[in-house]
């Protein structure tokens, strides 16, 4: 089923253009992975993508795709570090986005809530401090949230970004069986190519205005850019 | 204890006072969790200045000050938050500019018209004086609306107040619940000045939480404790000002720092433990 259609899609900054005539169709159960140098446009991409930010030409549609289905992991560098917040509390807010004005958290979000803190292992830190946890702790909890508003597709900002490769290796390995066991579709900025090769079955690499799309992870290692980026590690 | 409340209660002024003030303090506290967790409490301390201006322009003018002032504060309000989100002039600057400029407008009304009366004394330094029947019927009818809307709204408050991007990716409107919040603190920050001053009043907003945020863990805990201390800071302060004849907004506000110091020592002792 078609998730996200882009057509023709121009992103960017008044006069700054980031992203230029990138057409996208992504269905579910499709992993795929954003890829380029820093200040190359990803995270706009993906602000795009989410719906947070309107195309300056062409359009991105949902198609069979509601804003409160999506489930979406910010760059933690953007969160406060010394928030109170227990981690019981961050979590279930991933059930905001499915309730009407009165958002008060009923029985089934309960349920939600705690499942995703069971499937990530987190059950057992439900009521510590988010500002006491480690940082694989604290992504697990924000993946854990965004899992609770996904219901068709996962959007990740650099979910490893700062965690060491054993736990980085981890969870990764979670948003695959994620990706697989659920039919989730997976959009992920990555700087990790080892693991976008792997797990992903499209990549995007940007490029000044230009993003280069790839049907499959052999074409993009057996491409020009592929090979200089596989090359750099 | 009780002989002592009763002894000041016998004064209808200061019972209308402590009405006022407890509710007031209650949902300034409220509304302060998520404007110095989300690091706007300039946006509080730049409101009661433009306050201040737009109440003492109505007083020279002789217009009815409640009345002028909480629509200009709720546009002062939707302007602030405007320039916190594009950071063209830097959030901060862009307040401390506003709040300077309109008190420069206001003393410049006051000393063209009546000079400095007691009125105006009166909304910069605060009195329980001044608080009159329908003072307390416009607290009480404000903080009741302001309670409901908080608790309705409780959960959205706190993921905007946590990640706002995550909050407008599933589809919450952030906008919305941030003029909200701004536009409840306006009405709260003029109901409270009578009361506090001014040049006080934002402290009720920035104190009780920043005192919470020391020990409590959860946003939860941070905002029943915030409540709770921001009572009871009032209610002790307006005790030691009747007993000591100080004035009351600010003997508060001493009693407020002092709790703040003292949760601060719980916290690094608690994480010395």
């Amino acid at each position: 089923m078609t998730l996200i259609k882009c057509n023709n899609v121009t992103l960017g900054y008044s006069s700054n253009v980031i992203v230029k005539d990138f057409s996208l169709t992504l269905s579910s159960g499709d992993y795929l992975c954003i890829l380029g140098e820093n200040g190359s446009g990803k995270s706009t991409l993906l602000k795009g993508l989410l719906g947070l930010k309107s195309p300056l030409k062409g359009n991105i549609s949902f198609v069979g795709l509601k804003q409160n289905e999506i489930g979406y992991l910010p760059q933690r560098i953007n969160i406060q570090k010394d928030f109170p917040a227990s981690v019981y509390e961050i979590v279930l807010s991933g059930c905001l986005g499915c309730l009407g004005v009165l958002s008060f958290y009923g029985k089934q979000q309960k349920k939600i809530a705690l499942e995703n803190m069971e499937l990530l292992g987190i059950r057992n830190l439900q009521n510590k401090s988010f500002r006491e946890l480690s940082g694989g702790q604290q992504q697990r909890v924000l993946l854990a949230r965004a899992l609770c508003a996904t219901k068709k597709i996962l959007i990740l900002d650099e979910p490893c970004a700062g965690l060491d490769p054993i736990v980085a290796k981890n969870l990764y390995k979670i948003i695959k069986k994620i990706n697989t066991d659920k039919n989730i579709a997976i959009i992920m900025v990555s700087h990790d190519i080892g693991s976008a090769i792997s797990d992903s079955n499209m990549i995007i690499h940007m490029q000044e205005d230009k993003p280069m799309f790839f049907k499959t992870p052999q074409e993009y290692c057996e491409s020009l850019i592929g090979k200089r980026f596989l090359g750099g590690i | 204890m009780f002989d002592i409340i009763d002894n000041i209660l016998q004064y209808p002024f200061i019972t209308r006072a402590l009405i006022v003030g407890v509710f007031v303090s209650f949902c300034a506290a409220l509304l302060g969790v998520s404007l110095v967790l989300k690091r706007y409490s300039m946006i509080g301390d730049g409101l009661s200045h433009v306050g201040f201006s737009a109440l003492s322009i109505a007083v020279a003018m002789n217009w009815a000050p409640i009345i002028i002032s909480i629509p200009v504060i709720i546009l002062t309000a939707i302007l602030l938050l405007h320039f916190s989100e594009k950071n063209k002039i830097s959030g901060d600057a862009a307040i401390a500019l506003i709040s300077t400029s309109s008190l420069a407008l206001g003393i410049i009304a006051v000393s063209i018209t009546s000079g400095i009366n007691v009125d105006v004394f009166n909304y910069m330094f605060g009195s329980i004086l001044a608080i009159s029947q329908s003072d307390l019927i416009l607290s009480i009818v404000i903080s009741t609306i302001v309670l409901i809307l908080f608790i309705i709204s409780y959960n959205k408050i706190f993921a905007i107040t946590f990640d706002e991007n995550f909050a407008l990716a599933i589809g919450i409107n952030v906008k919305f619940y941030k003029m909200l919040l701004a536009i409840l603190t306006g009405i709260m920050i003029v109901v409270g000045m009578k009361i506090m001053g001014a040049l006080l009043m934002s402290s009720l907003i920035i104190f009780p939480t920043l005192s919470s945020t020391r020990v409590c863990k959860q946003f939860k805990s941070v905002a029943i404790n915030s409540a709770i201390i921001s009572i009871m800071s009032f209610i002790i302060g307006l005790i030691f000002s009747y007993f000591c004849s100080t004035p009351t907004g600010a003997t508060v506000v001493v009693v407020d720092l002092l709790i703040f110091i003292i949760y601060s020592l719980i916290g690094v002792f608690k994480q010395k433990v």
